[in-house]
């Protein structure tokens, strides 16, 4: 792991690893082949966007990183420890637990909806810290000022937060454990766009003052636009195109990636049809 | 009444055109029973469409929007409280019962977000499209058959006998949103009510839905309403815009001025929070608060004010009339003052 040659990319850290490394990624699902050697790296807090649609294989990428898939070949290295492989022990769990965690789209149901925000974080620091009570209680106060809660919030249930609160608890939860690397799945898109600005400014105040690393996966450009530096677009498992986001979105050079471009709509934008069935689906006539 | 054609609209409202509305809300105010009490969830929406215009229903969670759209295909809630008017076509909607009902929702057509959470699982694509003409327009059934083949054509789906033997399991999300809308134009209706019929969608196969949706209802002269929570949407594929927030329409405006010369705070607002595709700005214009539902706004002043950088103590005296200004329609005490300063410019 001496200097690492890559091409364009920013220096790694201090330890000359990155974040985050994925080398050859393959996932197989019976017959279908929904990750196609994928490769791709992340310097300490360093941000890069998956790009994708449905069926583009960005979720399973996502799920084989936390370890809820286990590719079929492939390595996934995070702060230099593999996790290709099931873990061994509890204690290897819980590490891993600190190197990666994630966000969902959904903040309706990744809560407990019998645990309040500070319960959440609690538990979080008690698993992975080990901490005294009052050292967990600063801590949480100070997780709950980070994302913007006030107290009353912190100790509601799930159910009298809105949308917005809720997806800030999630990112609370999350960074109590004081990961390297922050998965965010789609977790700005269903949020009202005047919320979804607030929860962005959120995530850029948090790495620069953390130095966490961003995974971002997202299917909305200008989302990928504001919170990333890398981009690589999935299409249909594979990588087609990667660089600099501004540089993807800007000047694409896959048809593909071309294509997803020119469908955002724009002042002046008009939606064209393509010459037969859409995308994904089958062919419709011999 | 002032002369047709002409002099710039300035004594007529902004709808005021020669052409008669084909649909003319007024003064309509819902309420429903929330946790056993009576809550508005629309507050004086009025607006109208002319025959053949496109026209979008912008706002975030609790505007109203979904509720307007419900309450014109008569699909409120039981319990609902409603005041003011619905008119299709110079009929009051409110009034019609039995066969004028059912004569009127075949020439209303709906299209909503989930196709699928619209479609009966266990019932084949056929029998779902043609249901309508068979039952409420007493077509023989393979004549029925015949125009859903021929109509899936028309949405780009070629081998559409096969497909009406399907099942919607079968089919992907962007292909059932299009025998939706297939289905919705099978009756040769005058009016759609399309409510967010993209969102759910791969930004692609947004694009192309949207182009089919945009292609037949100028083919076939329909009248649109189309309901979005993306403003950029609404601006690209209407002809007039307005943005509603807490139940209230704040503004009306050509779709096209909306961007570069929006009239009320909020519509400036919602365009600024976005990100820009082109550019990474270093802070986006968040909206502090939270969007509110009708009930839970102020009831008294501006709606928006709590959450407006823009709001004085004249605001909290009043609820702001939608007074007309620069050929659209504001509900903003400081409209006036506020007029051209309310645009995105680049981010500080």
């Amino acid at each position: 792991m001496p200097e690492t040659a890559a091409a364009g990319a920013p220096a790694p850290d201090t330890n000359g690893t990155a974040a985050l490394e994925v080398a050859g990624l393959r996932k197989e699902f019976g017959p279908l082949v929904a990750v196609d050697d994928v490769s791709f790296g992340i310097p300490e807090a360093g941000s890069l966007a998956i790009v994708g649609e449905s069926g583009s294989g960005k979720t399973t990428i996502a799920r084989m990183i936390v370890g809820l898939e286990r590719p079929t070949t492939g390595t996934i290295t995070a702060c230099g420890h593999d996790r290709s492989r099931p873990p061994r022990s509890a204690r290897d769990r819980r590490r891993r637990g600190r190197e990666v965690q994630i966000v969902f789209q959904d903040p309706y149901t990744s809560l407990d909806p019998r645990q309040s925000a500070e319960a959440t974080i609690d538990e979080v620091l008690r698993l992975h810290h080990g901490w005294p009570a009052g050292r967990r209680r600063a801590r949480i106060a100070e997780l709950i000022d980070l994302v913007g809660l006030d107290q009353r919030q912190a100790r509601a249930l799930p159910r009298a937060l809105s949308g917005g609160q809720r997806q800030r608890v999630a990112i609370a939860r999350a960074l109590a454990a004081e990961p390297r690397i922050l998965i965010l799945d789609e977790s700005v898109a269903a949020l009202d766009v005047s919320i979804q600005a607030q929860v962005l400014n959120l995530l850029a105040d948090i790495r620069d003052s953390t130095r966490v690393s961003y995974i971002l996966i997202s299917h909305d450009l200008a989302v990928v636009r504001q919170l990333t530096d890398q981009a690589i677009v999935l299409h249909r498992g594979k990588v087609v195109e990667r660089g600099p986001t501004a540089r993807v979105l800007d000047d694409p050079q896959d048809p593909y990636t071309q294509r997803l471009r020119a469908s955002v709509p724009r002042p002046g934008w008009k939606p064209r049809r393509r010459a037969l069935a859409g995308a994904g689906e089958e062919p419709g006539i011999p | 009444m002032s002369d047709p054609g002409a002099a710039p609209a300035a004594v007529t409202p902004a709808e005021g055109t020669p052409a008669a509305p084909l649909l003319d809300v007024d003064g309509l105010t819902v309420r429903l029973p929330i946790e056993g009490i009576h809550r508005p969830v629309l507050r004086d929406v009025s607006f109208s469409l002319r025959p053949g215009e496109a026209f979008g229903l912008v706002g975030e969670s609790g505007s109203g929007k979904s509720m307007t759209a419900r309450a014109i295909d008569r699909l409120l809630p039981p319990g609902a409280e409603v005041t003011g008017s619905i008119r299709f076509d110079g009929r009051d909607v409110s009034s019609l019962a039995g066969a004028a009902l059912r004569q009127y929702r075949g020439q209303v057509a709906m299209i909503f977000q989930d196709p699928r959470a619209h479609t009966n699982p266990v019932r084949r694509i056929g029998d779902f499209m043609t249901e309508a003409l068979r039952t409420n327009m007493s077509v023989p059934a393979s004549q029925a058959r015949a125009r859903a083949v021929d109509m899936l054509g028309q949405v780009g789906i070629e081998d559409g006998e096969r497909r009406l033997r399907q099942y919607p399991h079968q089919l992907s999300g962007g292909m059932l949103q299009r025998v939706m809308i297939a289905a919705a134009l099978l009756t040769q209706p005058r009016l759609l009510l399309a409510d967010e019929p993209t969102t759910a969608l791969d930004v692609t196969t947004q694009a192309e839905v949207m182009a089919i949706l945009d292609d037949l209802r100028r083919e076939f002269g329909l009248t649109m309403l189309f309901i979005t929570h993306d403003l950029e949407l609404a601006a690209a594929i209407c002809d007039r815009t307005a943005v509603m927030y807490a139940g209230q329409i704040v503004e009306i405006r050509r779709s096209s001025l909306l961007h570069d010369d929006p009239l009320h705070p909020y519509t400036a607002a919602l365009a600024g929070a976005r990100p820009d595709i082109g550019q990474t700005a270093h802070r986006l214009r968040a909206i502090p608060g939270r969007p509110l539902s009708a009930f839970e706004a102020p009831q008294d002043e501006c709606a928006f004010a709590p959450r407006c950088p823009h709001a004085r103590d004249i605001c909290l005296a009043a609820v702001p009339e939608l007074v007309e200004i620069g050929g659209g329609l504001s509900r903003c005490a400081r409209t006036q003052e506020l007029r051209g300063k309310l645009q995105v410019s680049a981010d500080a």
